[in-house]
């Protein structure tokens, strides 16, 4: 077989340089094969993180032709001919070689609300499959950050990252609110600290998710639906000055079915720094609006 | 000169975060002890994360019938009589407790019409039994667990990589020393109890399911405490792995194909799992591929089909085709789904298997037969502990997950290893917990022990003449898979103990270029050592093992061994300990078992 080469940086976080390494070819091989015959050979220092090899830890995580994708689940021959380019992830700082340092995705984990299940029954929690797949579908998230670094938000901005979530973690919180068990409401949080408005929907992070998740239609539309209701609209502004919850509180959901809980009001005074509040739109009456936002 | 290195206190340290390890974390921080868990790759990366099929527990929501007892039979069996039965016990108890704890902390396992966690069969497990999501329920598990772990605040160690566990003047064990993998810098814990959580050993072979994380550093390393390991011969080969391209030789696939509906064929196309059907399988086994293919509709008047023999029995059917000039082109046998099942069913069965063979293989699972043959890909053996508490023979050290060793026998069951994890995940944290708090002082370090360690660990960088830590480990797995593989023969056995020792003099003239900072030939230096370890643990073991009992077969010794199957092959250091000093072996004899657990066993099997 022909000779494959790849041009692969090299350096850390002072600067670098792309490496090229020529090898015979061998059929059947994933760029994270040719990757480790480099080290076998070559390179025995070539830093690359991986684990599973089969694309379900979302370790080896890199830019190939520039374009972000797992080392181990993209074939050599599926590739353009002539010198295939390696690079590490943009978006987070350089290790060394082709290693990032993703701790800026730990860090925000660290500020999801957990997950806030009522009390289970004695005959445990009942949920209907139909009720939990727009959650498995998010729960399928490997964690590869391929979604984080290729979102210009923050893939060019690095100062926005301490005001902005970044896909990985706007499927993780739509996991959460669409879970039919969850009594926790983060739609504020999503407004004001995970930076959801930031996002404008070009789904380039569907378009690099390995596991095919539907990232902006299926989780972060949904999301800024339910914060504009919750925010935006001029019923919901109203409802805030009379709150109305339109989530369970665990002692709720724990005192039995839905139906026999009654709506919770209570008045609340406004909020010394009001958001940015849309009013009623051209053409429409707001006093006509007599129901709650749900 | 002495080597700087950050230093750290704890009560409790955890050392690997797979399930196992992350549900030990758990249990020790939500006890109020300070609790550190410890991992060599980045957190929810470790190998857990690549079980497909289902965690087992006899919650009974499909088949009323199902309960801990039938569970504890099906495991018994299962592991041919050589598990800790007290630990088949415990987990065939408490699993069920362990899911619904899951599902609480957030984990969405696949639901019955009823609304509640559904079940699905597996191998070896006389009722459905496996709680799963799809085929990916692993990653569920380490999710669920490490989301648990983040909202706890519990501090982690990533990309930390421990070498050695380190004890005080008394010999208990008090800590670990080990180093940063981005920075290569040096640090030490210390501890008043230290729980082993490390899983596999299967990177010792060529072709294995394995990811580079499984190099039995845990095992090792409680070798070298002084800890007595069990049943090191017991490795189990998965029937199927992927066989092509050679890239990806050993990659799983799952027995839900089979469970599915797929089949076994040779080369000429027959389906020859009829021909391999045991003594003790036949009354529970079609005995033609008419009544076979009617068992997946219909289990109350036909018989199972012998593609679902367990997994021992299925690997060594396939090793024998091949052997026998009846395999593919590239060495394995047809595993054919494409023939018998709808394409849009098996899509939407088995999602990740059609992904994996389109991506890496440009094979078609819905139009083509996928190639496959054995793979090393489940370690039985392990730190020997006590069932109750997972302490290992040397006081402050715990383990649980793969590196214990026990629960599972001679052979385990599929989806019994999720469930393994959660069970002794938790008791794991319980016991080193209960053993901190009694615990007074601050354990104390020896320094020259640390110093020692660094030393060592840094030798392979200050060598200018010496070997390729790559070329030593492709050596080692060549000579695992070769001379100790699903099938073994005592002379084979004796090259191999022999080749292990020529390896073991090549790992201590080690040469790795490059500094420390993220260097992956110096870490790959640094698993070498216990990579020996285990390896010869295990073939003195496979050869002291003089019978065939579940994954471990010997070609010269056939059957199984009655007298054997009383007895584990115990294996030790005493008086030299660590790396490349020889390890003691004996039987010792298995505990009696109490009459209401034998009952169990003997009830209407």
């Amino acid at each position: 077989m022909p000779d494959c080469s790849l041009r692969v940086w090299r350096g850390d976080q002072d600067g670098g340089a792309f490496a090229d390494y020529t090898l015979a070819s061998q059929e059947g091989e994933v760029v994270l094969d040719v990757i480790h015959r480099i080290q076998a050979t070559e390179a025995p220092d070539l830093a690359c993180r991986w684990n599973c090899k089969a694309g379900k830890c979302g370790s080896c995580s890199a830019e190939i032709n520039g374009r972000p994708g797992l080392l181990c689940m993209t074939r050599m021959d599926t590739l353009p001919e002539g010198p295939v380019t390696v690079a590490p992830m943009r978006a987070f700082p350089i290790l060394r070689d082709l290693v990032t340092d993703v701790s800026f995705n730990y860090e925000v984990a660290k500020t999801v609300p957990p997950f806030a299940p009522p009390p289970a029954p004695p005959e445990g929690y009942r949920m209907q499959q139909i009720d939990i797949e727009r959650s498995q579908e998010f729960r399928k998230c490997i964690e590869c950050f391929l979604c984080q670094d290729v979102c210009h938000v923050v893939r060019d901005h690095e100062e926005n990252k301490t005001t902005y979530a970044g896909p990985r973690f706007f499927i993780r919180f739509a996991e959460l609110e669409m879970h039919p068990l969850d009594t926790n409401d983060r739609r504020e949080l999503l407004h004001h600290k995970a930076g959801l408005g930031m996002c404008n929907i070009t789904k380039c992070c569907t378009e690099v998710c390995p596991e095919h998740i539907k990232i902006t239609d299926n989780a972060i539309i949904p999301l800024k639906e339910r914060v504009v209701d919750a925010s935006f609209d001029p019923v919901g502004w109203l409802g805030r000055k009379i709150r109305r919850r339109t989530k369970l509180t665990p002692e709720q959901a724990a005192a039995g079915r839905p139906e026999q809980i009654t709506t919770v009001w209570e008045t609340v005074p406004a909020p010394t720094a009001e958001p940015v509040v849309a009013g009623p739109r051209d053409g429409e009456d707001a006093t006509e609006t007599t129901a709650g936002s749900e | 000169m002495a080597t700087d290195y950050e230093s750290h206190t704890y009560d409790v340290i955890v050392i690997g975060a797979g399930g196992a390890g992350l549900r030990a974390a758990i249990e020790a921080h939500q006890r109020g002890l300070r609790t550190a868990l410890v991992c060599k790759s980045l957190l929810g990366k470790a190998h857990t994360v690549m079980a497909e099929g289902g965690v087992a527990a006899a919650m009974g929501h499909v088949y009323a019938e199902d309960n801990w007892k039938v569970h504890f039979r099906d495991t018994m069996r299962g592991g041919k009589y050589l598990n800790n039965w007290r630990m088949a016990q415990l987990h065939a108890q408490e699993a069920p407790d362990r899911v619904f704890e899951l599902e609480a902390w957030g984990a969405l396992f696949d639901r019955t019409p009823d609304g509640r966690i559904t079940q699905r069969d597996f191998g070896g497990h006389r009722y459905a039994r496996l709680a799963h999501v799809g085929d990916r329920t692993g990653l569920e598990m380490i999710r669920t667990l490490q989301q648990k772990a983040v909202s706890l605040d519990i501090d982690v160690f990533m990309e930390c990589k421990i070498l050695q566990l380190l004890s005080d003047t008394d010999g208990r064990v008090s800590g670990a020393v080990g180093y940063w993998r981005p920075s290569g810098e040096f640090i030490t814990f210390s501890a008043k109890a230290v729980v082993l959580a490390t899983g596999s050993i299967g990177k010792s072979w060529q072709f294995t399911s394995n990811s580079w994380e499984s190099t039995g550093d845990g095992h090792a390393m409680a070798i070298w405490a002084g800890a007595d390991v069990i049943e090191m011969e017991s490795v189990q080969f998965h029937p199927t792995g992927m066989v092509w391209p050679l890239s990806v030789r050993g990659l799983l696939v799952t027995e839900g194909v089979r469970g599915d509906g797929g089949v076994l064929r040779n080369s000429e196309g027959s389906r020859f799992m009829f021909d391999y059907v045991a003594p003790m399988f036949r009354a529970e086994t079609a005995e033609t591929e008419e009544e076979a293919d009617r068992w997946y509709d219909d289990h109350t008047d036909n018989r199972r089909t012998p593609d679902l023999l367990p997994r021992d029995e299925v690997a060594r059917a396939i090793n024998t085709e091949v052997k026998a000039g009846r395999g593919t082109p590239h060495g394995g046998v047809y595993l054919d789904i494409a023939s018998r099942r709808p394409a849009e069913y098996i899509r939407r069965r088995l999602p990740s298997m059609y992904h994996q063979f389109m991506e890496l293989a440009g094979v078609d699972i819905t139009t083509t037969a996928m190639e496959v043959g054995p793979t090393c890909h489940y370690m039985m053996g392990g730190v020997r502990v006590d069932g109750d508490t997972e302490a290992a023979t040397v006081p402050g050290l715990f383990a649980a997950g793969e590196v214990a060793g026990g629960m599972h026998g001679a052979n385990r069951l599929g989806g019994n290893s999720l469930s393994d994890l959660l069970v002794f995940g938790r008791r794991a944290g319980l016991g080193a917990a209960d053993y901190a708090e009694a615990r007074s002082g601050v354990p104390t370090l020896q320094d020259a022990e640390v110093e020692t360690v660094i030393a060592r660990s840094l030798e392979p960088l200050g060598r200018e003449q010496g070997e390729n830590p790559y070329e030593v480990h492709r050596d080692l797995q060549e000579t695992m898979q070769t001379l100790v593989g699903i099938i073994r023969k005592g002379p084979e056995l004796e090259k191999a103990l022999v080749k292990l020792g020529e390896l073991s003099a090549r790992v201590d003239n080690l040469s790795v270029s490059g500094g420390r900072a993220y260097n992956p030939g110096w870490n790959l230096a640094t698993d070498l050592p216990a990579m020996l370890t285990t390896s010869t643990a295990v073939a003195q073991g496979a050869l002291a093992r003089k019978e065939s009992r579940g994954g471990h077969t010997r070609e010269d010794y056939p059957d199984a061994d009655p007298e054997l199957g009383k007895v584990n092959f115990v294996q030790h250091q005493r008086d030299h300990r660590g790396p490349g000093q020889p390890i003691d072996i004996g039987p010792e004899p298995i505990p009696e078992m109490p009459p209401e657990l034998r009952e169990l066993l003997e009830e209407g099997h």
